[in-house]
């Protein structure tokens, strides 16, 4: 889930401008000839956007709303009526509410506890907390199949606490999001911590001195100077977090091998989508959704780099 | 006041140990898990260490599963992502070169664009490639997985922020002055300064293709075309404690230590690059947070 774009956030060094005035300050070689260079070196990578990025999407487009009577909403309607999918998107959102509140408070404070120590001290808690985002994906959902399993598990004493017995106690339906949401804090949390941490450092010094000679204590420091300074940072997270969670995947379809089907092969959306496919044959219904979860990553994306001013974009 | 100060940095300091056995106790539970017989594992602590024979042992049992089948996913992990990672960095250097430091039409659209896909999860995308690569014949071939993993807009946004702000630009209006053309600016001149984000960007693409799950579970559908991440849901799905209806392969049970070991050695490639590069890595995710 962890996608690797969500560990670098947008900083002042690594602002975009997305401008003519960027380029037209560099010194730079006649036009025509630097004009032509710059078509020769985007070439490779344009292509890949269109057939990877652009074509694909224009594609399912396409196929969502070519119906046996020309073109319409009918695989939209079609499969919006589907019973499995109202449950889909909702499963998919009550994870994200789950791991976003948590993801967020939890960053954002151990950022700031990990911020007041000494320097050799955080590089060492920093590390722990960014090493479990090498097992992203089917490793760390194996891994946590494990720990929900109540006989061996570490954390055993935690799951005898709710009577948890047996692993499909503990995958019960209603836990589902809160275990995804586990799985993905475990994974994607440490990343979001070093760049936190990172944005705290870039605060000025003095700031957070005078603040201490004006008699705040840690705790009000963190809380009235650097907590709004990390902000755009904290919304950067969520959009990215909230992009990527709807995307949900692996996890489930791991868990529902493993418990036999306990966890349905139609849990999220994307699920939905491969099921709808690849089972059932309607690959015009799984393009709808497929578009409809491409809608929802498009309008967060587009928001962020056009709304957002986490880059700079004039 | 000095009490209370010690007091907030102990209850700061217990929190923060608390979140590190969050973050270290499953990893060391994995390392642990292979040492283990599959009675022990369930009975024992789970810190308990079994021995370095009964590790062998499960080593051995995972890697000759069904004719050392674990080498052959693995085998394919490694074409897809050095594949996908090599051509990444051919479309991602140059490009994010051309974008940060020459000028045509269209840059400024492209740069947008190349955001906003950046921002966007690649998953959303999965089942329109595979029906492009159906379309087109690809599928059932090493290139239904690898282009894709190609297409890696990240790497362009890392390169061209890397060549806006750390080339000189004195450097490259010297070479222009010289007669150098553009293409023997960027030969002779940006490449050899771009080092260190070609590392930046293998490292971010290699981890994100060799964990990728979804793609490969789409494009791929025989156990000589599967990378591992799919292998270890096979692996879940052979394993009778798990699935008591897989039980076909009487010789070839799948156990817990079985399990974890295959997890381990899915893992192991991501984790070194990790435990060796953290300092770069670090220092290049800080990159967008800190300044020079």
């Amino acid at each position: 889930m962890t996608i690797p774009s969500a560990t670098v956030a947008p900083g002042e060094r690594m602002s975009v401008r997305l401008g003519r005035r960027a380029a037209g300050d560099r010194g730079r070689a006649p036009a025509g000839s630097s004009r032509t260079a710059g078509y020769v070196f985007v070439s490779f990578y344009v292509v890949l956007l269109l057939a990877l990025g652009v074509a694909p999407a224009i594609y399912a487009i396409a196929l969502a709303l070519s119906t046996p009577g020309g073109v319409g909403f009918a695989h939209f309607v079609d499969t919006f009526n589907f019973f499995e999918f109202a449950p889909a998107f909702e499963h998919v959102f009550e994870f994200e509410g789950i791991w976003l509140v948590s993801q967020t408070f939890f960053v954002v404070t151990l950022a700031l506890m990990v911020h007041t120590l000494a320097r050799r001290v955080s590089t060492a808690f920093r590390f722990i907390f960014y090493l479990p985002g090498a097992m992203a994906g089917a490793a760390s959902a194996i891994v946590w199949l494990f720990m929900f399993t109540p006989s061996g598990s570490p954390f055993a004493f935690i799951l005898n606490a709710f009577h948890y017995q047996v692993l499909s106690n503990t995958v019960a339906p209603g836990n589902l999001p809160i275990i995804f949401a586990i799985m993905a804090f475990f994974t994607g949390a440490g990343g979001w911590i070093v760049i936190m941490y990172g944005a705290l450092n870039n605060i000025p010094q003095e700031l957070i001195e005078a603040a201490e000679i004006d008699g705040s204590n840690a705790f009000q420091t963190a809380l009235r100077i650097k907590l709004p300074l990390i902000r755009k940072w904290i919304v950067y997270m969520l959009v990215l977090s909230f992009a990527a969670g709807s995307q949900l995947f692996v996890e489930p379809q791991i868990l529902g091998v493993a418990t036999n089907g306990q966890v349905p092969a139609q849990w999220s959306p994307n699920q939905l989508a491969y099921y709808l496919a690849f089972q059932l044959d309607r690959f015009n219904d799984a393009a709808a959704v497929s578009v409809d979860l491409l809608v929802i990553g498009l309008i967060v994306a587009a928001l962020l780099v056009w709304r957002g001013k986490l880059f700079e974009v004039d | 006041m000095l009490a209370r100060r010690y007091m907030y940095r102990l209850i700061a300091l217990a929190i923060l140990l608390g979140f590190a056995a969050f973050f270290f106790v499953p990893i060391m539970w994995l390392i642990l898990a292979p040492t283990k017989t599959d009675y022990q594992l369930v009975h024992e602590s789970p810190f308990a260490f079994g021995s370095f024979g009964t590790f062998a042992h499960t080593f051995n049992r995972v890697i000759n599963y069904q004719g050392q089948l674990l080498l052959v996913w693995l085998k394919n992990s490694a074409i897809y992502s050095v594949g996908g990672t090599a051509l990444a960095l051919v479309a991602a250097i140059p490009a994010g070169y051309g974008l940060a430091l020459t000028q045509f039409i269209g840059r400024r659209t492209l740069l947008g664009i190349t955001l906003v896909v950046m921002i966007m999860p690649a998953t959303a995308l999965v089942l329109p490639l595979f029906l492009e690569a159906s379309a087109v014949h690809l599928l059932g071939t090493v290139w239904a997985v690898i282009l894709p993993f190609a297409f890696f807009p990240f790497g362009v946004y890392l390169a061209y922020i890397y060549f806006s702000s750390t080339i000189p630009k004195d450097l490259l209006a010297a070479a222009r002055i010289d007669g150098a053309r553009e293409w023997g600016v960027f030969r002779h001149v940006a490449l050899p300064l771009a080092r260190p984000i070609v590392a930046l960007i293998a490292f971010f693409a290699f981890v994100a293709d060799w964990n990728n799950y979804y793609l490969p579970f789409v494009m791929t559908y025989t156990n000589s075309q599967y990378p591992v991440t799919i292998g270890l849901q096979i692996l879940i799905g052979s394993a009778p404690v798990f699935s008591p209806t897989a039980s076909g392969y009487a010789a070839s049970e799948i156990y817990r230590p079985d399990l974890a070991m295959a997890t381990l050695i899915a893992i192991m490639p991501v984790l070194i690059i990790f435990l060796f590069a953290q300092r770069t890595l670090v220092q290049g995710m800080l990159a967008g947070a800190t300044k020079e």
